[in-house]
């Protein structure tokens, strides 16, 4: 039977209308062999819009509905869910996308029109040989797996627990906590991060339905949505975690001392150890790299201390499997590595330090003990604070890291607080957008800080005067004045850039992720779904999706929460049916398709010596179907017929 | 047809005459052949003349073994007017099907050709410069030499075929299968290709790995391929994967990567496109540096991918000068 199309063109007010003329489109649509029926609409996307669509399937007999309206990133669901109704297959609808690829780019009104009659002659070509699909669902597994134990990681392993949803929260150091453990005071309201951070961090450990694994790192993912298949290495501890009661002698006991990555290198912590006073848990383990037994085979003093014998000398790496119906990653930054930034002088001169080792100073549990001191142990008179180190800057990261501004005028008013010294920001805008900043800024101004605009160019030690000897020099212009800056100081801070976590890529791949231009995951919309990637049921919560503010993360770990909750307490999932199929029959096992595939779809028959995808897991994308050198591959919803009628109507025109 | 000896022509246009050779390599069995079919018409074999093959009616002979490409106007008339004098025609070799090896004159075009065969190839020497002539005066009358197209065609561009033996020359027991279903009158549906429906890759006992890569692209004399692993994975521009198979696999069964002799798979548009994104979507490089560097290693990727199709392809051939 010939295929019965309708052509239904949308003005989008006048976003298409205004370019287009769309009912000279409907007009060029009404004249092609196989539609039964064109008209255009004000908002097809409107109820009455979709109602038309609806009426005309039923009084024209259309089995093929083509809409020449936005990106069917906005709107395909829509009339696929309107076609349904009807009682039409949905994959029997296809959308030509005249906006954003037309009226949105054009201004010449004919040339544009024409255009539009192309990409509508295009996709009629698509419909009439398109194919009913049926979509599946599959249950969902009612347990999240939590990738990071940062804030934004904890809170939404909060949310999903106490919503009564199991949670597996993996966190590769040995406590939870994140950056935010590191850090003193927050802006702007000066409270204490660990007083608010470390009651969260209990709570999460306690809760009866969360499973914390620390010391961890997720291996392998497989599965799909609702059907995650989680491996998960636990690194040996060498200390039973069931025996030890966290008495903390063996932290007094061991001999071996080696550079805390905690403390951001200012001081050393122990080879057994746990990261900081209030770790979560707080069972210390053994850092295998640098304990005197595991290098140079005796010495165990700990364990001669330990009441309880908590000690297993051979305790091994332990891989654990989790099934878990959704993922919310939460691995998030990194900084800027600042002795990379040379000419700012940080490792060439010891009092230039990076933001974060300021944090340390200024803590009480840190290596000074909440004093402000230089290397040589005395108090700096005069402190000078860098923005955007590497942030907004083309040549390091174009992008602003958003919280630097603020912890700077933090860290103006703590020096303000605890010292004599003098006090310069050097910044190129103060960018102090979010509930109460501004107002912090404006109570900074009268703190007597120096702040100059003008991002500083480079710091040396190099006297030009009697004043700047001995000192660190930083040199700006002042671009209010007009004129270059030489500030002499003793300390300089830098503020440098939040970064991706240096193992992103690989992390990406390994959640199915991709990743933006600035290294950072890729959300699925960047306003309307910041927290979804492209992977169904894998989310994203805090700084791993761009650099955020702690408010900010915990806002974005909630959201990313209530996402998955939504997807667990549904049940169940329906899985796309436009998906990639092997035509067995031409497959001849050449393996080729095997690794390319970016969701892990594609298996092997062993006995039929076959390629065989897992439906499930397949999104379409048909990079099997372009690599397939057998033509062995069928895109479904995108088949070669398809594509090429596509491509022939154009020229046909 | 039991009564009546089957009527044979066996006809050569651009090839090579390998695809004749290929015939009598079925050895003993040619005196099968002999004995079902009368062989009309095998230039290669015998004196034939084209008045003999204009003297017959239309439809007179059963099968047409046309082998070769067409590219010039005396192979396009011979084909035209067999097509008339035959009731089957058979597409026979590579040649005939794809277009084959002459195939890649589609790179060029008449006038470069002529001028590069006549003038500065590394083994012309004509000092003065000779060329021939199309026409020639002499006392019998005059002389002509057929015209030279720009392009060279497969044999279903110029006339309908109704059957494809491929091959680069079709191997004995693919000619013995096609024979065989001819004389015994069981002849698949028109348009059928006389060969596997799987690739090479199918019938190749090398040993594949869970997830194919390529390290580095290898002409075949550079390095000694390991006997047992895929000489895909060794880095070697095997065509096997992205080639109809039928042949049994016999080149990487000898260490010799395929070359797609058989031509494109069932179904596919464009088996150099197949070949080319199946071998850099494994190829292991991380980053466009290694990437450029590692494709630059495949020298003549056209003449590699398209060697026996590229008349038959998406491509066609390279951009004309005009």
């Amino acid at each position: 039977m010939e295929p019965r199309v309708g052509v239904f063109v949308c003005h989008c007010g006048t976003n298409i209308a205004g370019v287009v003329d769309v009912a000279r489109v409907a007009e060029a649509a009404r004249t092609w062999a196989n539609v039964v029926h064109a008209e255009d609409y004000k908002f097809m996307c409107s109820d009455p819009g979709q109602a038309m669509v609806k009426q005309a399937i039923l009084r024209h007999k259309i089995d093929r509905v083509v809409v020449a309206a936005c990106s069917p990133r906005m709107h395909e669901a829509t009339f696929r869910k309107a076609c349904a109704e009807a009682g039409l297959n949905p994959y029997l609808f296809e959308m030509a996308n005249i906006r954003e690829h037309c009226s949105w780019v054009h201004e010449d009104k004919q040339a544009a029109t024409l255009k539009a009659i192309d990409i509508v002659r295009m996709a009629v070509a698509k419909a009439r040989l398109l194919e009913p699909l049926e979509t599946r669902s599959v249950k969902v597994e009612p347990k999240a797996l939590v990738v990071g134990g940062g804030v934004a990681g904890i809170q939404a392993a909060l949310n999903l627990a106490n919503a009564g949803i199991k949670v597996v929260m993996v966190e590769r150091q040995q406590s939870i906590g994140g950056r935010m453990a590191q850090l003193d005071k927050t802006f702007p309201t000066l409270d204490c991060s660990a007083c608010i951070l470390t009651p969260k961090m209990v709570q999460v450990a306690q809760h009866p339905n969360v499973t914390l694994y620390t010391c961890a790192e997720v291996e392998e993912v497989s599965g799909y949505v609702g059907n995650f298949d989680v491996t998960i290495r636990r690194k040996a501890t060498y200390v039973d975690p069931d025996v030890c009661t966290a008495c903390g002698i063996c932290l007094e006991k061991c001999p071996k001392k080696t550079t805390s990555e905690f403390e951001e290198g200012l001081t050393t912590r122990k080879a057994v150890y746990r990261l900081f006073p209030q770790a979560v848990p707080g069972k210390p383990v053994v850092d295998r790299e640098s304990c005197t037994y595991f290098v140079n085979g005796k010495c165990k003093v700990c364990e001669r201390f330990c009441e309880p014998k908590a000690f297993r000398w051979d305790d091994t790496d332990k891989v654990v499997h989790e099934r878990v119906g959704a993922i919310l990653v939460a691995t998030g930054y990194d900084l800027y590595d600042a002795s990379a930034l040379g000419q700012w002088g940080y490792g060439r001169f010891p009092d230039v330090i990076t933001g974060i080792e300021f944090e340390r100073l200024n803590n009480a549990t840190g290596p000074t003990g909440g004093r402000i001191l230089k290397k040589d142990g005395t108090e700096p008179k005069s402190v000078a604070i860098l923005h955007c180190v590497g942030s907004r800057d083309r040549n390091y990261k174009e992008y602003c890291s958003r919280v630097c501004c603020m912890y700077s005028l933090k860290f103006a008013h703590l020096l303000r607080e605890k010292t004599a010294a003098t006090v310069w920001n050097f910044y190129i805008d103060m960018r102090c957008f979010g509930k109460g900043y501004e107002e912090f800024y404006n109570r900074l101004l009268h703190e007597g800080v120096k702040f100059v605009r003008g991002k500083a160019a480079y710091v040396t030690d190099q006297p030009a005067n009697d004043d700047e000897k001995g000192r660190l020099v930083v040199s700006a212009e002042a671009t209010t004045l007009g004129e270059v800056l030489r500030v002499p100081v003793d300390m300089v801070i830098l503020a440098s850039a939040v970064t991706p976590q240096p193992d992103a890529p690989a992390v990406a791949r390994r959640f199915g992720m991709s990743l933006s231009p600035d290294g950072f995951f890729m959300e699925k919309h960047p306003k309307l779904e910041p927290f979804s990637t492209a992977t169904d049921g894998v989310y994203l919560a805090g700084a791993c999706q761009g650099p955020k503010d702690i408010p900010d993360a915990v806002a974005h770990g909630a959201a990313a929460a209530s996402t998955a909750m939504a997807l667990i307490s549904r049940g169940e999932v329906e899985v796309e049916a436009a998906t990639a199929q092997v035509t067995e029959g031409a497959c001849s096992g050449c393996k080729v398709c095997q690794d390319i595939c970016p969701y892990a779809a594609i298996g092997f028959d062993g006995p039929k010596k076959v390629a065989t995808i897992n439906p499930s897991l397949c999104k379409g994308c048909g990079t099997c179907v372009a690599t397939c050198p057998s033509s062995a591959i069928v895109g479904r919803h995108f088949t070669d017929q398809q594509v090429l009628a596509q491509i022939s109507a154009l020229f046909a025109g | 047809m039991a009564d009546k000896k089957l009527q044979f022509a066996i006809y050569w246009a651009a090839s090579c005459g390998g695809c004749d050779v290929a015939i009598l390599d079925v050895n003993e069995k040619i005196l099968d052949i002999a004995a079902a079919a009368d062989i009309r018409l095998w230039p290669v074999a015998m004196d034939f003349k084209y008045k003999d093959v204009e003297g017959w009616a239309d439809g007179e002979i059963d099968v047409c073994l046309f082998n070769g490409a067409v590219r010039n106007s005396e192979q396009l008339h011979l084909a035209r007017l067999l097509r008339r004098k035959c009731k089957v025609m058979v597409a026979f070799g590579a040649c005939a099907c794809f277009g084959g090896i002459p195939g890649l004159a589609n790179l060029h075009d008449r006038k470069s050709i002529f001028e590069a065969v006549y003038g500065y190839t590394a083994s012309t020497v004509n000092p003065e410069g000779t060329t021939p002539q199309p026409h020639l005066k002499v006392p019998e009358g005059e002389l002509t030499l057929p015209v030279f197209f720009d392009d060279v065609y497969s044999l279903s561009q110029v006339i309908p075929v109704e059957y494809y033996v491929p091959g680069c020359p079709p191997t004995p027991d693919t000619i013995m299968t096609a024979v065989t279903a001819i004389v015994t009158g069981s002849l698949p549906p028109p348009g059928a290709t006389v060969a596997s429906d799987k690739s090479v890759c199918h019938d190749c006992k090398r040993k594949k790995s869970d997830k194919p890569t390529i390290k580095r692209f290898h002409r075949p004399f550079e390095i000694v391929p390991d006997p047992e692993q895929c000489l895909l994975e060794q880095g070697f521009t095997c065509m096997g994967s992205a080639s109809r198979g039928g042949c049994g696999a016999l080149c990487p069964a000898v260490n010799m990567p395929c070359r797609g002799c058989y031509g494109p798979m069932p179904g596919s548009l464009d088996p150099g496109a197949d070949a080319l994104a199946a071998m850099t979507s494994i190829l292991a490089a991380s980053d466009d540096a290694t990437v450029a560097a590692e494709t630059a290693r495949l020298l003549d990727p056209l003449g590699t991918f398209y060697r026996f199709t590229l008349p038959v392809s998406v491509l066609g051939r390279a951009p004309k000068a005009s």
